[in-house]
Formats: C-alpha cells, structure tokens, sequence
C-alpha cells in the first residue's frame, strides 16, 4: 500500500520495542464483543490508473462550464480564475498546513489572513473581517446569532430578497425562542414601510442582500435607517466581488455585512467549499465568530502575526464561546487573497464593469424575446429574473441541447415566481454567447 | 505568598470587596492576577447595572483564559473603572488600587459579613482553591 | 533576514497583474442604469502589482510555513497525515470543480451519483443506516447531530434540556451544543481519560438528551466500558453521539454503529486525508441510525432506480446547513481516497496508525510522563509536569521541536492533563521519521536537565520568534491600513 510505509520488518521491531507480540495485542481494550467480525463491505481498491479512468467517466456526466456556457447564479458564479491561484493554493506550504496554532511555523498562512482580513475589510467598509465563515449562508446566520448576543433581542427580520436558501440556514442556527419574520418583496427589493412596520424594539437585526436574490439592487441606506431607528443592527449580505464598482455597506449604514466570496477566485465545485465573509464594525470585534490574526512584535522586536482575541472562541469558552466554528476555509481566502491581488485596485472594478455591461446587454436581448420581459423594473447588476411564456425548468432542458445553462428555475424558491427564470452573466460571457442564447431562447418559447 | 491586604475582605472566587462608609469597592486579588497572567481584556457592567451577591456580573480575560467576576456583595453599581477598557495591564500591576474593577452601593449590608476574612482567604489559596 | 513584506506593501501605483479582455459590448448604458449612490466613487484600496510580484510574494510566505509535506506534524486530534496528490487531481476534475451547484439535475448525475456512493460507503465505515454530506466541518457535524437530537425527542413529545460532555473533550463540543439551546452538564473523566460511570451515572436522568463523547478519547485510549455506556444512556432514553475526530484509530476494527452510538459525525479532512489547507476547508458528514434518519439536513442524495435526486420531500428535516450540498471538493477528496484504499487498506491504517502512536510511546515514557498507562490507539497523551519542574513547560518543549526541524504536537490539550503533549503520528510516517522525531524529543528532555536556555530561547530557526500575544490581543492590529 503506498500510503503506508511500515515493512513488515519495520513493523517487527517496532513491536519489539513495544514489546507487544502483534498489533493485535495494541487492541485488547477493544471489547470482543464490539469488534467488526467482517471485512468492511467497501468497493474494492483501485489502481490510480483505473480510478482516474472512473473518476473521469463520473466527472463526464456533469454539465461543468468548461463544456458548457454558463448562465447560472443565485449564490455561486462562473467567474475567471486566473492561473496563479492554483500553483499558489497548490504549494504544499500551503495547503498541508494545519490552523497556525503555532505562530512561529505559521507566519505564511498567518499573513496571507492578514492581508485578507485587510482586503475584506477595505472592500465592505468594515473595521474588521474575520478569518472566514465556511460559506455565504453559514455566515449570515453567525451573524443572525452575533445580532442577538449584542442586541439583547431575540427577533431577525428578513428582507425578500434575501437568498431563500440562507434563509434556511439562518432557520436552522437560529436558538429556540428566536423569531424570524419575512418581509414581501413585492416590485422585487425591500418594501420599506412593510419593513418600518415590522421591525421594532424586539428587533436584532434587519437582513437585506443587495443585489439580491433576484439580482435587483436594494436601498441600503434605506433599509440602515429603518434598523438603526429601532436600535436593531443592519446586517447587509453583499458579494465581494461587485464591490469594485458598488459602493461598500459599510458606507451606507451597515452595521454587519457577510457574503459569499467564491466569486473571488474559488472554485464552483458544486457548492462547496466556498468562502463565508464576515465583516463587521469595530466595536463588534469581542463578539465575533470565527479566528482573526493579529500583527504584534517578536522577543527581537520584529513584526510578526498571531491567532488573536482567542477567548472568544469554542477551545477557550466552550458552551460560552461566540461560535462552535474551528475548522474554516482558510485555502479558499487564500484563493480570495492572490484572486484581490491580481485584480487589484483598477481589475476588480473592470472585471465587475464587465459583468454588468454583459448583464446589461443579455437582459436587453434576452428581453426582447417575443413573450419574455425582465420581471422587476429595479437597477441590477450582474443578475436578472427573467418571466417567460413557457415553463422555465423545460426552457433550461431545451437550451441544455444546445450546451447552454440558461439560468436557474425559481419555481421552487418561489411560488409566485414559478413562471421566472434568474440568469447570472460574468465577465467570462461574450456578446457572441449571450446572442445564441437570446436566439435558442427564441426558438424554444417560439 | 500573595498579597492579602488585611482591611478587605474577599470571595472564593478571589475578589476583594473593601467598605468605604456607604460603598463598597471590588477588584480581584493578587493571586487571582497572578494565576490568570497578563490581564488584556475587562468587560464590566454599565454604572446602574444590579449585582447579585455571588453571581457573575463580568469577565476578565488573559490571552488564553477567561474567568467570570463574581459580585462579593448584592448592589448597584455607582462608579466603573474606566481606565480598564485602554489599560487592562492595571489589573496586573495594582490589582487592589488603580486596578480595582468597579464601586456599588450594597443593597444587602449585612452580606459582609459572610465574606472571607484575610486569614481565612489565605488559608483558601494555600490549600490550593482555584 | 526572513522576507518580511505585506502584499499591500508591494504597491507601485499603476502596475498590474490582471488581464481582462476589451468590453464586446457597450459599457456606458449598464452605468448609466444604476442610481450614483449605489456605485463606489473611490476604487478600493486594493494591491496594484504585476502577477509576478503576486506569485513571489506568496512562494516566499508559503516558505514561512511548516507544512505537513516539509514536516512531521505529530499534532493530536488532528490526524495529519499525507495528501493524496491524486485527490487534488480529482477534486479538480471540471466536471466536479466546475460545476455550479444550480446545474440541472440531469445534468448532475455524475456528482450525485458519487455523493451517494459516499454516503454509502461512510455509513459501512461507521455502521450507521444513513449520511449527510452537508456538514461543512467537524463542528457543523456536531451541530447537526445535536438539532437531529433534539427533533427526535421532541417528536416524542420530550423537552430534554441537558447534554453531558466529558471534561476531556474538545471545545466545539459543547459550544455546538450550546447553539442548539442545551445547558452543557461536565462530565468527570478518570485517571485514564474514561468517562467515570459513577459521574455518570448520577447524571442520567430523564432530563438528559443526549451523551457526547469521543471514541478513542482525548487521551488516546479506548473506553473500554462504551458499549455499557450507550446502554446506560439508551436505558433512560438518552441519545449517544460520538464525536468522530478520533476515527483514523478504528477503521475496519469496530464501528460506532456497533458499539450502540446513535450519531456520529466524520472529519473528512483527518481520517479521510483531505488537507487542512492552514485551517480549512474540511467536511464534517454526520451519519445516524434509522430512527433519525428522517431529520436529516435537506436535501438528501436519493437514488431512484439509475437516476440521482436531491430529495426536499422531508417535513422533519432539521433544514440546511450551507446554501449548497456540502463541500463537494472535499467529498471528491475522500471518495477518491476510499476507492484508492478498500477495506483491507482502511484497516491496515488504523492498525499502523495505532502501532505508530505506541511506538513513539515506548519510545519516550522513560523521559517523559505518560498520561494514561498503554496500550494507546492512534496517540498517545504525554505531560511534561517533570520538564516543568526543571522550569521547562510544555510551550517550551513544542517551540524546541520547531528549531530542531518538527512541528509540535497539541499542547494544553485535553484540559486534564497537566502540561499535556498530545502526538499523533499517523500511520503514514515511516519509523525512520518517528526515530528522529523521539531523539529530538529525548534531546529536549536532556536539554532541560544540563541546558534550559536552548529551549528557551527557542525558536531561533524559524522566521520570526516567540512573538507577544499579550501586545496583539491588548491592542488588536487586524488589517492593514493605507499610509494616510
């Protein structure tokens, strides 16, 4: 087996050291009774060249975006991954290290979340980003629970836009007592005098994406005005990604602001691992989920980098810490610290100038299709709902022939959307794409 | 051996409770600071706030500990250490003057009563109570 | 002089390391369609460098780093073994790394069908009756488990309010259970590190939900009464999670399905060799037996005749966990490693694994004090107490091992240990490694007697040294700013 190194010789004289007769005998507290009698009933092994010929006969069986054009979003998006991503995430420094508990052996990865807390932070408006969450969902609900440990209170309200799969997670986190309580969204964002009539003195947050769920844009000063006049926080859930061109939360009344960063140089890898953004204010810094590095100095008086504020998490605080998170997903903020590099300052507002000219273009077009219009007349950016004369989910399977993935159904997001279709278009999308999609689009509701 | 002040009196759970006429002043002791090492962080209650005698009212925390204040005495807070938020490190080097962590008005006099006396306390720490 | 530079501080106004293609359509409409107050008027302050700025700068932190390929990492509890590079191939296979989530599920069948191979194949591992991939880490898993428990019991119309957890176990433990609303309740470990029955005993009542307990335990021994344990728990009605950390110790040898464990969680990114990646990301898969299956997270990979579903029709479900499915890149990982090894090859594992971790016992329980008496499984709990006597604690000894070309095991862990050095070779180490590794370790033991300095000056090797965590958590420097 050529993971295991041990010879049976070596095994013997190790043996002999022990002084145990077989390995067998390292066992005896293993009650008889509670042993496997059996073989585990496993495939059997495989030669690497006979798993990779069945890996890749499984992995042929998926419509990835490299065979195909993709125009799916709704929480994850076929953006570019420039090649040093992965030789960097791929350097075994890298990615067979363990969690920097060790400061004096860990001050490359200890750096990278460094300069990625710094890079969050400076992109959301925020004071603080912590080390990440494992994804945009997971996120918003530590956040949900952060809200209620500062606030005191035990009610979220949710704006209608929020992606109705988080708000699943944030359900699933939130501790018995908690009440959530969903705003309509009825022209596709936030309603605000629903939203002034519901939030109150029991609230400890209003959550709002923007752009949201539907791709619209929300009124996030709107939404920080209605939270703060009730003393409730503003979580705002926001993609990093758009935040070269859009204006950050933070400057705009967010208290809290969490997202997914997968856009961000990770992998589409079917939904995971991806990359939860937690950013927050300063003075939320104590009640954070999550690791955070911090710069100090050295006996020698040399900078250097640390785990910091550590009592508040789940080693040191236990049932009391802020979160029970430990492991998170440092190589995927990795990925979003080299991605923030090589964009930069001017990339990532060219790259995000990109996707939204392309939305732009292919909502335009798209639009024009006999029968099809774009459903809420809000400002988007790089996202849509489509409404279209004929069932979506058939609409997918019919473009599907023609190796496109046109968008995702919101049929079972939304009831009353059943006759929607919400289309993500990256930069990656070229007029040419966007045409024959627009034209196959018409032939299908024709 | 630690520094037991003799005119104060303390708790189990090593705060020092000192009265002045009406108030009653509280920090930790300077075994407590010693055992929890460089003191970076003090979260106390707002002036107000009611204290109930041995229940926790706040934490202070080290690098890689933290540890709950217990209220000597039943009260209301009057005054809190606010030098604490910047300067923790008080704690360590005056825990029983620049480094106390707030003033109350005891609601409950009589509680003093049944708090250790400095021989008393000595004896604690010496028989190893934590 | 170590590299000492922030990306940030790599900036020349200007330079760049993108390349974006022109606009082929027009850019001016989509601009003039969003209001002003929602565009940003100042770019972020953000790098500007070339890519080869980008891709140096990152070589050479990656050289800072210890990692599991340039050194031993005989961390406990944390099953540092090899990484497959097959794995990465895999894992990166477009068909599964390009995938998005939303893809019809016709489309998908490719994914869900090795999604439920693995389901399968874990549940044979732990015999349980069913898997959740979900679970994006080991503390999600527990989560999980706990949610899943407190919907079985108050199906039955039950409001247990407590969950006990021995004092030797790892954090996430009780904080995961916390979250779910139970009051935590301490249970007291033996010399040993096994549960006191007696403890336990006294605390099981009909107001307990459930027992959470780690098997081998944090001490690295197997709790030799589990099996009477789980029938004490299931007498009162109280359900039993093992907290799966420990697993690379039992593979093919006993399964917590037999032992009586209700739910059991599994860290793909120990037992199954996906990498840890400086701290993630990993999966923590959670499996149960039948009566729980219905409260699952949603959705579940179902399998009707050929065809692969996720399946939403489940109204006891707990809900979901992440947005998506689970950490697919971290589930191609385990599959792959799996099929590499078969059951003859799991077992082989945790039989090296634990003559690994005795091995190293033996080899240094004259210069050191073992926690609990042997046979270990997979590690082995030491405690520097008599180093401390001679002033050298076990920090010391960790930060001496890195200058003497090591990483250092666990230290501080489990709680009870006084001075605790938790080593977990793993059985991918070769015995020449482990001989180097308990030399360094006896020299260390030596050097405390005749020549505290070395140790505590060390590190001096690395590329910073003993560094102040007091001045970082006293006054908390948490980004970079721009010089203003």
């Amino acid at each position: 087996m050529r993971y295991l190194p041990n010879t049976r010789q070596n095994q013997r004289a190790m043996l002999d050291t022990i002084g145990a007769a077989s390995i067998e005998d390292l066992l005896v507290k293993i009650p008889a009774k509670a042993r496997l009698a059996r073989p585990l009933q496993l495939p059997p092994a495989l030669a690497e060249s006979d798993l990779v010929r069945h890996l890749r006969a499984r992995a042929a069986e998926n419509a990835d975006a490299d065979g195909w054009v993709c125009f799916l979003g709704g929480g994850a998006y076929d953006h570019y991954v420039p090649s040093p991503i992965n030789h960097l995430i791929s350097r075994g420094e890298f990615f067979t290290a363990y969690t920097p508990y060790q400061p004096e052996a860990s001050q490359g990865t200890l750096r990278t979340i460094y300069e990625y807390q710094s890079m969050i932070a400076e992109l959301t408006g925020m004071d603080v980003a912590n080390a990440s969450i494992w994804d945009g969902a997971s996120s918003l609900a530590e956040a949900a629970l952060m809200a209620q440990a500062v606030t005191e209170r035990s009610e979220v309200v949710l704006a209608g836009g929020v992606n109705p799969l988080y708000r699943r997670v944030v359900a699933t986190y939130c501790p018995p007592g908690t009440k959530l309580r969903d705003l309509p969204a009825p022209e596709g964002v936030l309603d605000a005098d629903a939203a002034r009539k519901l939030c109150s003195d029991k609230t400890a947050a209003l959550v709002v994406q923007s752009p949201n769920f539907y791709g619209c844009l929300e009124d996030v000063r709107a939404a920080a005005e209605i939270a703060h006049h009730v003393g409730a926080l503003l979580v705002v859930v926001a993609d990093p990604f758009n935040l070269g061109v859009l204006e950050a939360p933070g400057a705009l009344g967010a208290d809290v602001v969490v997202g997914e960063g997968q856009g961000l140089g990770v992998p589409l890898s079917y939904g995971g691992p991806y990359l939860g953004v937690f950013a927050a204010k300063q003075e939320f810094v104590r009640r954070m989920p999550g690791r955070l590095v911090g710069a100090t100095v050295d006996v020698d008086g040399k900078r250097g980098f640390v785990l910091t504020l550590q009592t508040r998490e789940q080693h040191i605080r236990r049932a009391r810490a802020t979160s029970n998170i430990c492991t998170n997903v440092a190589l995927c903020a990795l990925m979003a610290t080299v991605y923030l590099s090589i964009l930069g300052k001017q990339g990532l507002a060219r790259a995000g100038e990109l996707a939204m000219a392309k939305a732009h273009y292919a909502a335009e077009r798209l639009g024009a299709v006999p029968g099809v219009s774009v459903r809420f007349p809000q400002p988007f950016f790089k996202e849509f709902t489509l409404r279209l004369p004929k069932p979506p989910d058939r609409m997918v399977a019919r473009l599907a022939r023609s190796r496109i993935l046109a968008g995702v159904p919101l049929k079972t997001f939304d009831r009353n959307l059943a006759d929607c279709l919400l289309v993500a278009v990256t930069e990656k999308r070229t007029r040419e794409e966007i045409d024959a999609f627009a034209d196959e689009l018409a032939k299908a509701v024709a | 051996m630690a520094n037991i002040p003799a005119e104060l009196r303390y708790t189990k759970e090593h705060e020092w409770a000192k009265m002045e006429t009406d108030l009653v002043r509280i920090g930790i002791t300077a075994f407590a600071q010693e055992q929890l090492g460089d003191v970076v962080f003090v979260e106390l209650p707002k002036v107000g706030a009611k204290l109930t005698s041995m229940k926790a009212f706040g934490v202070v925390e080290s690098v890689k500990a933290v540890s709950d204040l217990f209220a000597p005495m039943s009260g209301e807070v009057v005054e809190v250490n606010a030098t604490l938020a910047k300067t923790p490190e008080v704690v360590n080097q005056d825990p029983y003057g620049k480094g106390f962590l707030l003033v109350i008005r005891p609601a409950k006099p009589e509680e003093w009563k049944e708090l250790l006396s400095p021989s008393q306390y000595a004896q604690f720490i010496s028989e190893g109570g934590h | 002089m170590a590299y000492d530079k922030l990306i940030h501080e790599l900036t020349s106004p200007g330079r760049i390391a993108y390349s974006l293609p022109e606009s082929d359509v027009p850019v001016e409409p989509a601009r003039a369609a969003i209001p002003a107050p929602y565009l940003r008027e100042a770019a972020p302050e953000l790098p500007e460098v070339s890519e080869f700025d980008v891709v140096r700068h990152y070589s050479r932190l990656s050289q800072l780093n210890y990692g599991l390929d340039t050194h031993f990492y005989p961390l406990g509890s944390c099953t540092m073994k090899y990484n497959p590079r097959i794995n990465e191939d895999m894992a990166r296979l477009p068909g599964f790394g390009r995938l998005h989530p939303l893809a019809p599920e016709a489309l998908s069948q490719g994914a869900l069908g090795l999604m439920h191979d693995l389901a399968s194949e874990l549940a044979e591992i732990a015999g349980m009756d069913a898997v959740s991939l979900q679970p994006a880490a080991g503390a999600q898993g527990e989560l999980s488990g706990i949610l899943m428990i407190r919907a079985f019991h108050r199906a039955n119309g039950e409001r247990r309010t407590k969950v006990l957890i021995p004092d030797s176990a790892h954090g996430t433990n009780p904080a995961s259970t916390a979250i779910a609303g139970y009051e935590v309740v301490q249970l007291k470990s033996d010399a040993n590190g096994e549960v006191d029955l007696t403890d336990l005993e006294r605390n099981l009542d009909t107001d307990v939900a459930a027992l959470m307990i780690t098997v081998p335990n944090t001490l690295g021994n197997f709790e030799a009464r589990i099996v009477e344990i789980t029938e004490m728990c299931h007498a009162k009605g109280v359900q039993v999670y093992m907290d799966g950390a420990n697993l690379n110790a039992i593979l093919g040898i006993t399964r917590p399905g037999d032992l009586g464990f209700d739910v059991c969680h599994f860290n793909l990114h120990k037992t199954f060799t996906t990498p840890h990646g400086g701290g993630g990301p990993g999966a923590g898969p959670v499996g149960v037996k039948a009566h729980l299956e219905p409260y699952l997270p949603l959705p579940v990979v179902a399998k009707t005749g050929e065809r692969y579903t996720l399946d939403w029709k489940r109204p006891k479900s707990i809900g979901k966990l992440q947005a998506f499915w689970g950490n697919m890149g971290m589930l191609v990982r385990a599959y792959t490693y799996i099929r590499t090894m078969g059951a003859d090859g799991l077992r082989a594992v945790s039989e090296n694994a634990v003559l690994n971790a005795n091995y190293v016992m033996a080899r240094l329980q004259t210069d050191y004090d073992v926690a609990a008496p042997g046979p270990c499984m997979h590690e082995c709990v030491l405690s520097a107490r008599r180093q401390k006597k001679l002033g050298v604690t076990a920090m010391d000894v960790a930060k001496r091992l890195l200058d003497l070309g090591f990483y250092a095991p666990s230290t501080y862990f489990p709680l009870i240990v006084e001075e605790a050095l938790m080593i977990e070779p793993t059985e991918t180490e070769s015995k020449e490694t482990l001989d180097a590794f308990c030399d360094a370790m006896i020299q260390i033991a030596r050097e405390a007697e005749s020549n505290p300095r070395v140790i505590h000056e060390a590190p001096v090797t690395t590329s910073v040294r003993r560094l102040d965590q007091t001045k970082a958590a006293r006054e908390p420097d948490l980004r970079w700013k721009p010089k203003s």
